[in-house]
């Protein structure tokens, strides 16, 4: 068969993203930059018999997939910044209790109303702590459509590998932006179907017993097992509980289940970067800029060398120190006051200077903004 | 009936007040649906966060306990998702009519089937009586010492208002009433919304000085008549118990089904 081959936005590379991966239930409200994934799946989910609906606000959106979750559907939302900020309650309901879905927010610039219409990376740590109490999340990016799309599958799949909230932290130059996406076959992509409990009626199940390998199995709403799910600290039955030593083993349960496997959740893409003395960190619409001076001054015969980073959140500290170890140079491309170099700069440690390459005026950083700033780090003059 | 069939006794005691209303009201849902003979796999019951929310735990349904006012947005998710099941929502009057008053007012505007049954205390017991939305002038709480100067809403009002098919009310003194009430709301096909007056003796009738559980009981039966009564033209502060709107429009879900045809064809 002849691969598929679209010319699409980003948007709507998330919305087919979703549809392979098995999208069976979305809730939404319209907002700014990423209401071309809503309309996208208005079309396509009632033609395919899926579930779409129109929510009052994106707090309703965000409980409804949690609610269709249980019932053993896939799900999704889409939003930007102030509806993200929305969602951060029920957010951190779909982490304590463990409930699989997949939350997009295609950043514009804030805080509150801010910079609707245009690009921003600013909501990195709102994904990151934007929920309250103690917590690990789950957060992937992309800089091109192929990529969107990828880690719209991949999001899904590792929703319900660790039962866990996924956020895809796109942006507006990524969600507006058409270019070429050549949609996978069938069957290309491996897929993740939910982990059912094997359990006959009659047998107890524990919702929250997690089996040797740390997965949950579940059981949808409807079927022969009824059970209590509450966004309590709870025992292994879902029943509440504020008895310490629970308490203790949950949050350190969906904590550990998170960052004990980093590294089968890191999605990542290394550019020239064996010999790079200098060494850029990028993600997101930004690293198609931090790519493209690269490239340009790879043929100019420098060493330098881009690491762009799908995964955000775990975030991949081991990897960023070990491409960035040789480096004379560390700088991070992104588009907000250093939000990701925090990070960077707490992974490589005292041992190397961490700079930050920005551009916070709702214009996207261009391969002149970062060769302007690259410039004065080199010492080679304004 | 054996009622314990439909309980969690692991959940057991359940933390309400000697006194408090809500048990009365799980004791009627239980035998409402006993009596429709609905299987508890077939059942669901969503709630949100204070006194009345914790009996979605104390049923052996699937049971979904939420957060805070958002109980009808979970339940839009699990009702919209899997139409065949029977949803309930149990809801405190602030759950429901403060924080969650848009999810109220749009799950009755969609007319979703989910019964919302809004237990009506006229307090924030969970968080030690403050006044709530239907706490009503003139009346005392931890939070209006100088007595309430916040309006009431009228649940059944707002309810029909917004486009409920199915609105009733009663109290917990009326369990027959409650009761049967309750069936006829978890077989409407549509949004239903039942009110029930019920006794919080530990902190609204304390700081209203409205005496024992018993006599807060009383004063339902005192307050209270059958819609429609001559007793209310008498005296408009009496309460009116019954169903005030009892109609058939299009359901959510089979709006949606239809929908799914007119996409596919």
């Amino acid at each position: 068969m002849a691969k598929k081959i679209t010319f699409v936005q980003g948007n709507e590379a998330c919305a087919l993203g979703a549809m392979y991966a098995g999208l069976d239930f979305y809730a939404g409200y319209p907002i700014t930059p990423s209401t071309e994934i809503a309309e996208t799946l208005a079309v396509t989910m009632p033609a395919a018999g899926k579930k779409f609906i129109q929510m009052e606000d994106e707090i309703s959106s965000m409980c409804a997939i949690i609610g269709a979750s249980l019932t053993g559907n896939k799900v999704l939302t889409a939003t930007s910044g102030p509806g993200f900020s929305l969602m951060q309650e029920a957010l951190g309901y779909a982490v304590m209790a463990e409930i699989p879905c997949v939350v997009v927010n295609v950043q514009r610039g804030g805080p509150s109303t801010g910079n609707p219409t245009h690009v921003s990376q600013g909501d990195v740590n709102q994904a990151r702590w934007g929920t309250h109490g103690d917590h690990s999340i789950v957060a992937l990016s992309a800089s091109n459509h192929q990529d969107v799309f990828r880690m719209t599958v991949e999001a899904f799949n590792i929703a319900e590998i660790y039962r866990t909230p996924v956020i895809l932290l796109f942006d507006e130059v990524i969600g507006h932006m058409r270019e070429k996406l050549i949609v996978p076959e069938e069957g290309e992509i491996p897929l993740v179907a939910r982990l059912r409990t094997s359990l006959k009626e009659g047998v107890n199940y524990h919702p929250y017993l997690p089996r040797e390998d740390g997965r949950l199995p579940m059981s949808d709403f409807g079927d022969v097992h009824r059970f209590n799910v509450t966004g309590l600290y709870h025992d292994m039955w879902g029943f509440p509980t504020d008895k310490p030593e629970l308490v203790q083993d949950l949050l350190r349960h969906q904590i550990n289940k998170i960052e004990n496997n980093v590294h089968k959740m890191t999605f990542y893409k290394s550019y020239f970067l064996e010999d790079a003395r200098t060494v850029l960190i990028s993600y997101g619409s930004a690293a198609r800029s931090a790519l493209s001076v690269v490239k340009q001054r790879r043929n100019r015969g420098e060493s330098i060398g881009l690491l762009e980073l799908n995964t955000i959140w775990p975030f991949p500290a081991e990897l960023v120190r070990e491409c960035t170890q040789h480096a004379d140079l560390v700088a991070v491309v992104e588009m907000n006051v250093g939000q990701l170099t925090q990070s960077v700069r707490l992974a490589v440690g005292d041992q190397q200077e961490v700079h930050l390459i920005n551009r916070v005026d709702g214009q996207m950083i261009i391969d002149k903004d970062i060769k302007k700033i690259l410039r004065i780090l080199q010492g080679r003059g304004i | 009936m054996d009622v314990k069939y439909y309980l969690r006794e692991r959940f057991f005691p359940h933390l309400w007040c000697a006194g408090c209303g809500h048990g009365i009201v799980l004791n009627a849902l239980i035998r409402a649906v006993d009596s429709l003979a609905i299987k508890k796999k077939d059942m669901v019951m969503v709630s949100g966060i204070g006194c009345s929310s914790r009996i979605s735990g104390y049923v052996d349904f699937h049971s979904l306990h939420t957060l805070h006012g958002r109980a009808l947005a979970f339940a839009t998710g699990v009702k919209l998702s899997k139409p065949s099941l029977n949803v309930i929502v149990p809801m405190g009057d602030g759950d429901a009519l403060a924080i969650g008053g848009n999810h109220f007012i749009h799950a009755a505007r969609r007319n979703i089937n989910i019964t919302a049954l809004v237990m009506n205390n006229r307090t924030y017991g969970m968080t030690g009586g403050q006044f709530s939305p239907l706490s009503g002038v003139g009346t005392k709480a931890t939070t209006a010492p100088y007595m309430n100067i916040d309006r009431e809403f009228d649940t059944v009002e707002l309810a029909s208002a917004a486009g409920a098919t199915f609105v009733a009310r009663t109290t917990v003194y009326h369990v027959k009433q409650l009761q049967s009430m309750l069936k006829k709301a978890i077989k409407h096909d549509g949004f239903s919304v039942l009110e029930v007056l019920t006794q919080c003796p530990t902190y609204f009738g304390r700081k209203n000085r409205k005496g024992s559980a018993v006599d807060m009981m009383n004063n339902y039966r005192d307050t209270t008549v059958p819609i429609g009564s001559d007793k209310k033209k008498e005296n408009p502060e009496l309460i009116e118990r019954g169903i005030f709107v009892d109609k058939n429009l299009p359901e959510y879900c089979q709006a949606y089904a239809d929908l799914v045809e007119r996409a596919s064809a």
